[in-house]
């Protein structure tokens, strides 16, 4: 739109040697770039000023914070153990938050994920520890108990008619006694199997981690540039080649910097044992990623899903079947759920009544509000689970390296999920009043 | 089978409505908010619905969308009974309305809100690019110029965009019957031009068309009909060239016309 100068100067290129000429095009090619670049900023900048922060604040927390940490504990913070470490202890939350983001979608909440990620947990304790199921098996039933949870919550909820809050709230109370029903108080159902215990301990051979790597930048390099070309030939406004590259160099650059940190020997005693690799967990991670942001913003299920958070009335005036979007986002939420909560029970090697208990749910539904999810509904990614639950991975470790207190960290943790649902709040009455709502 | 002819559709003996309602009832629990109605649409037709606020206009046309259903009552559609169940009944048969509070989803950009519910492409993969086309297409057939991108989200358009995203929604299908409740209230002069030339750009091209007003200046520039409804009755459906706007006045305040020599619903008939 704004690149008057450099169309009216590509018209009349001098007429004179060719060195003149070629340099005339380069010096051309970089003011358009320049152009380019500062169009690229400026609706970027349009877009904040909006209110659409998007994961903004919590991209620019969590650089603060790695900064801070590593400026206070150089040596271990930053260390590759740390960090890998980090990850492990991040991920069960992280995946709960990613299946609540479905939920918080919608403008409801599910205070039972937590918990429901336990009980799915234990259930493969008993199937495949004490009964000796086939570990497929036993994995496949754990996500089925999850997905059977969210169907019973979704018809509370929306045949029945009970707000979302009580209904979990009554979950979150019975599946605990479930738990301490099935386990014992005081007991643990432990698990033997070599991969349920690698999912969130064990790490990847370095090639696969390269490669994963590069599936990863190549995937998205290619998807979105396919997005491109096909808009355009439909002459359909696309973004900017020069946005594209910059997007992937991005991402490209954080990838290669993350599996190369992670491919480095991280043992503290490297001659006894030796670790590196890219930790299995990641993997579980960019999965549900992938399969999940694609589910809610490339399928007509996943339109519906924002409609119906948006403006359930207009949703069902459009003809879209309302409580089964609702009942199926709590199917789905309650089924990653139970990925999460045998991602934490592999990371203990047992199954507790407290597994998903305590602050887990806290923890996931601040990540996906941190990361930019609205608890209004209509608003949220699946990434924003991702990095909002590393900034409450981050908080936890920093301050338990620093030797500060649980309730230290509790309060911090606290301090940072109000500040971000501020930020929230604030960008909403922002955007209303800029009429964007 | 054939409709009933009623003293109401006597206007026009000869061509078959697309759409009539005969004898519509419908209560939201003690509440009888339509009270046996009767309405006949016709193709090539625009039929002005008018009536007080609270008469019933906006209950009736959503029940002949589906989003509500009547208790009682026969619903014709090109002479057939049929059954409205939901919004996408109505569809299938070729109705579209714009709502009077338009029922779009501001967290929703206008490509999205126009083809809600009636996505393209595989349900598992939906085909942005022939919707974002054919958005595009619409939009400029309504000659509207003021919206910078169809990617937009529908919270940062004035009212007046946003109704025409409203509108351009419901001529995106081949539709039959488009009905519009209100559908200037929220524009500005020129829009409004814009818009009830577009209802009769619709009724020229063969389509029914419903135009739900309050302006009876707008009523008497575009209808061929005119259907009052009065406290949940429908007291006359006449043609435009056969009231005067005080007649429409009178129907609408009180029910009834002097020249009917019918008693005023609301009693004061004194200088018949
Ligand atoms: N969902 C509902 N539940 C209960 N009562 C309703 C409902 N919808 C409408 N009503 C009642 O039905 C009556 C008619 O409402 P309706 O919206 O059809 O009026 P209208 O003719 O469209 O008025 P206006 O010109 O103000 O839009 C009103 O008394 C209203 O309170
Ligand atoms: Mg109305």
């Amino acid at each position: 739109m704004s690149t008057p100068t450099a169309r009216a100067t590509r018209g009349h290129a001098p007429e004179g040697p060719k060195g003149t000429k070629w340099r005339f095009r380069v010096a051309d090619r970089l003011r358009r770039t320049r152009t380019e670049l500062r169009d690229i900023l400026r609706a970027y900048v349009e877009r904040v000023r909006g209110g659409d922060v998007g994961s903004l604040p919590a991209i620019l927390g969590l650089i603060v914070l790695v900064a801070v940490f590593s400026a206070l504990e150089p040596e271990s913070f930053t260390s590759a153990l740390n960090f890998a470490n980090l990850i492990g202890q991040s991920a069960g939350v992280m995946v709960i938050a990613m299946g609540l983001v479905f939920v918080l979608l919608l403008g409801e909440i599910d205070l039972s994920a937590g918990v429901t990620g336990g009980v799915a947990a234990s259930m493969l304790g008993v199937v495949l520890t004490e009964q000796g199921w086939p570990v497929a098996l036993s994995l496949l039933t754990a996500l089925l108990t999850g997905t059977f949870i969210g169907a019973c919550l979704g018809v509370f909820v929306a045949k029945v008619g009970i707000p979302s809050f009580v209904v979990t709230l009554a979950a979150f109370l019975g599946f605990q006694g479930v738990m301490l029903q099935v386990i014992g108080e005081g007991g643990t159902i432990g698990y033997r199997d070599e991969f349920v215990l690698k999912l969130n301990n064990g790490a990847m051979p370095l090639w696969l981690g390269w490669t994963l790597a590069g599936v990863t930048i190549a995937g998205y390099g290619l998807a979105t540039l396919l997005t491109i070309r096909r808009r355009r030939r439909e002459g359909l406004v696309s973004q900017p080649l020069l946005l594209w590259a910059l997007k992937t160099g991005a991402l490209a650059a954080v990838v290669l910097a993350v599996v190369g940190y992670l491919s480095a020997e991280r043992s503290p005693f490297p001659d006894l044992k030796s670790i590196k690799g890219v930790p299995n967990v990641l993997l579980v991670i960019l999965l549900l990623v992938v399969v999940l942001s694609y589910l809610l913003t490339r399928t007509s299920w996943g339109r519906h899903i924002y409609a119906v958070g948006g403006n359930a009335e207009a949703a069902r005036r459009a003809g879209i079947n309302v409580a089964w979007i609702r009942i199926s986002c709590f199917m789905v939420s309650s089924s990653v759920a139970a990925i999460g909560g045998v991602l934490l029970a592999s990371r203990t090697n047992s199954v507790s009544p407290q597994t998903g208990g305590n602050e887990t749910l806290l923890y996931a539904v601040g990540a996906a509000v941190i990361g930019g999810t609205s608890l209004f509904g209509g608003k949220g990614r699946v990434t924003d689970a991702v990095i909002g639950g590393l900034v409450i991975a981050v908080v936890a470790n920093g301050m338990g390296l620093l030797n500060q207190p649980a309730g230290v960290v509790f309060m911090v943790t606290g301090v940072v999920l109000v500040f971000a649902a501020a930020v929230d709040a604030l960008s909403r009455r922002r955007a209303a009043s800029t009429g964007r709502a | 089978m054939s409709v009933p002819a009623t003293e109401l559709s006597a206007t026009h003996p000869s061509d078959q409505p697309l759409l009539s309602l005969r004898g519509v009832h419908k209560s939201f629990g003690a509440v009888q908010v339509l009270q046996g109605v009767d309405l006949d649409v016709r193709a090539g037709q625009v039929t002005a619905l008018v009536g007080d606020n609270g008469a019933g206009k906006s209950t009736l046309i959503k029940g002949v969308a589906g989003i509500h259903v009547f208790d009682s009552g026969d619903y014709f559609f090109e002479g057939e009974p049929v059954k409205v169940h939901g919004p996408k009944d109505a569809n299938a048969l070729g109705i579209e309305v714009v709502y009077q509070d338009l029922a779009l989803c501001d967290n929703l950009d206008v490509v999205q809100n126009m083809f809600l519910g009636r996505e393209m492409g595989p349900r598992v993969r939906l085909d942005e690019t022939t919707m974002e086309t054919r958005a595009r297409e619409t939009l400029d057939g309504l000659s509207v110029r003021t919206l910078q991108s169809v990617r937009t989200r529908v919270a940062s358009l004035s009212g007046g965009q946003r109704q025409t995203v409203a509108i351009a929604r419901a001529v995106l299908w081949n539709s039959k019957i488009v009905i519009l409740d209100e559908p200037t209230a929220a524009l500005g002069v020129a829009q409004t031009e814009q818009v009830l030339r577009l209802v009769r750009r619709l009724a020229d091209r063969g389509l029914g068309v419903v135009l739900i007003s309050h302006n009876l200046n707008e009523v008497f520039q575009v209808a061929d009909d005119i259907a009052v409804l009065y406290l949940g009755h429908m007291v006359a459906q006449v043609r435009k060239d056969d009231v005067t706007r005080a007649d429409v006045v009178e129907l609408i305040t009180s029910g009834a016309t002097q020249r009917d020599g019918a008693a005023p619903m609301n009693g004061n008939g004194v200088a018949r």
